[in-house]
């Protein structure tokens, strides 16, 4: 019988994604643990026509990212904790100038060098913008190779769609596990040039090219005219705002859970073994699970909340919990919503998990 | 009951143990199975201790990682004194009594005992140390044929090394033989 999946770590599935839905250029510099990204696209883009540099530095792999968004080209970049604090500048100065990328954090354990296992401790740096100046990106969270091969083309549509920037936020066990992946037949992959035709009325294409409305074009993210600024910033909130169409999340057995569990990434498909197992023993234990981090699915979580109490589960010292109190302030008393930290670092099995979800469920009785 | 196994592999860097779990993860999934591989390393690699953990199971896999595994394959002693105590009730462990002293296995875990390194030895090449384990594993928790994992050989070996693939087939035969059904 021929199977029609392939084996490969989700690192692996990140860089087939990225090649199958139009990305034209890598830009990065090497960390752990998601090397095998630059790895596969050092092979696939220039396979297709592409450009695979391997930069100087991450500050460097940013700011090259800049330039081919600025040009309408599909590029993207990935890195690692560290690696993306270095990065914040010039994502900034992306979404302050309209323009368009893709980037991907394959967590690791921090603060500072931290180290190579698992970790969601750049939660607040991706969902909160993370650089200067307000400005928000669009954040993904893939559980599965599955989904880091699937969410590629979402956040490559995404970035050209809002000309913002896209971040895929996943960690050293989203990149590293090896699972089957079915990809998409070669008739549907995105040519890139169907994300460059949607740029032809803003991007750079050289001396003496003007927009539509007959002026030179001009991408920036200065703005020191009186008022201009603040004008830009009401553009650029109405932006965010629209972007909140884009929520999406995952349900598994919350009708009739007397306890919500709510986790992303590895952590929610580590919850789902445990729960599986509470579930056989009789508990009515349900899992909510962002799939865009930014926008936050606070209304569908709300939705949830009647007659429900809720136990974050998160692998950093309490970050989405925050954003998960805010969706549901208000609703129904102030002890609703529970907490439990895996530590960063740590390879998490579903035994870890279940403990604080048994006691969670003794507090809901 | 769900068809659901998992097994930690662990040894030196270099004994092959990631290429044990590939291979399997690689058979489970043309067997049509849901499989998770997920290696665990440190920065230094060769000479250092490595271990991977390997899902099979019929319905989507949730943690890829377990605290008390329901399977171990021991290729050396380190690896022993790590794994064993986390070796679940009515776990199985393969171990290979080349490396490891007989008198460290626990009386109240089962282990199944496979000079690995001696026999890969007698096959004329000692590397071949981790298939003839794996073979072994294969016939003490049955869930995919020695058929299946010779056959996925050829999609996990690189086309550089395609040559061995017979006597890594033969090493697999010889583990799965050397176990009493």
């Amino acid at each position: 019988m021929k199977d029609e999946r392939i084996l490969i770590k989700g690192n692996e599935a990140v860089a087939f994604g990225a090649a199958d839905a139009g990305c034209r250029c890598y830009f990065g510099y090497p960390i752990t643990p998601q090397n095998e990204i630059p790895e596969a696209l050092a092979r696939l883009l220039p396979e297709r026509g592409g450009q695979f540099v391997q930069a100087e530095s991450e500050v460097a792999a940013v700011n090259m990212l800049l330039g081919a968004g600025a040009c309408g080209v599909p590029a993207m970049t990935s890195s690692s904790g560290c690696g993306l604090s270095l990065m914040q500048e010039g994502i900034s100065y992306m979404a302050g100038s309209h323009v368009p990328g893709v980037l991907v954090n394959m967590q690791r354990g921090g603060p500072g060098l931290g180290d190579i296992g698992p970790s969601q401790g750049d939660y607040f740096q991706a969902v909160k913008g993370g650089g200067h100046g307000d400005h928000r990106n669009l954040v993904l969270a893939p559980s599965t190779a599955q989904e880091c091969y699937d969410f590629m083309f979402r956040a490559f549509a995404l970035a050209f769609k809002y000309a913002n920037p896209v971040l895929i936020l996943g960690d050293a066990i989203v990149g590293q596990i090896k699972e089957p992946v079915r990809r998409m037949p070669p008739s549907d992959a995105v040519p890139a040039e169907a994300l460059i035709r949607s740029t032809a009325s803003w991007r750079m294409e050289g001396y003496g090219r003007r927009g539509p409305d007959g002026r030179p074009r001009l991408l920036k993210s200065v703005y020191l005219a009186e008022g201009a600024l603040a004008e830009r910033n009401r553009l650029l909130a109405q932006k965010y705002a629209s972007m909140r169409a884009e929520c999406a999340w995952d349900c598994v057995q919350t009708e009739d859970a007397d306890l919500v569990v709510v986790a992303f990434g590895s952590v929610a498909r580590i919850a789902r073994s445990a729960m599986r197992s509470l579930r056989r023993d009789g508990h009515r234990v349900g899992l909510f699970r962002p799939v865009t981090l930014y926008p936050f699915p606070a209304e569908a979580l709300a939705a949830l909340a009647p007659g429900r109490r809720f136990l974050v589960l998160e692998q950093n010292l309490g970050q989405m919990v925050e954003d998960v109190r805010q969706a549901v302030f208000g609703l129904d008393g102030p002890a609703k919503v529970l907490w439990h930290g895996i530590m960063p670092g740590l390879f998490a099995s579903a035994d870890d998990v279940r403990e604080p979800m048994l006691q969670a469920l003794g507090e809901v009785r | 009951m769900p068809k659901y196994r998992d097994v930690i592999m662990a040894g030196f860097g270099g004994q092959g143990v990631m290429l044990m779990g590939n291979l399997l993860a690689q058979a489970g999934m043309e067997s049509g199975l849901e499989v998770s591989f997920i290696p665990v390393y440190g920065a230094e690699m060769r000479g250092g201790t490595a271990n991977c953990t390997v899902v099979l199971d019929e319905h989507p896999i949730g943690a890829p990682l377990v605290r008390t595994p329901l399977s171990t394959i021991i290729l050396n002693e380190p690896s022993l004194r790590k794994f064993q105590p986390r070796l679940a009730p009515g776990g199985v462990q393969v171990v290979n009594v080349s490396l490891v002293e007989k008198g460290l296995l626990a009386a109240d875990k089962h282990s199944v005992c496979i000079a690995a390194n001696d026999m890969a030895h007698d096959l004329g090449n000692v590397k071949l140390a981790n298939m003839v384990a794996l073979g072994a594993w294969l016939k003490a928790v049955p869930i995919l044929s020695l058929e299946a994992v010779q056959e996925a050989l050829k999609r996990v070996v690189s086309t550089h090394y395609a040559h061995l693939i017979p006597v890594n087939a033969k090493a697999l035969e010889v583990g799965y033989k050397a176990v009493a059904a």
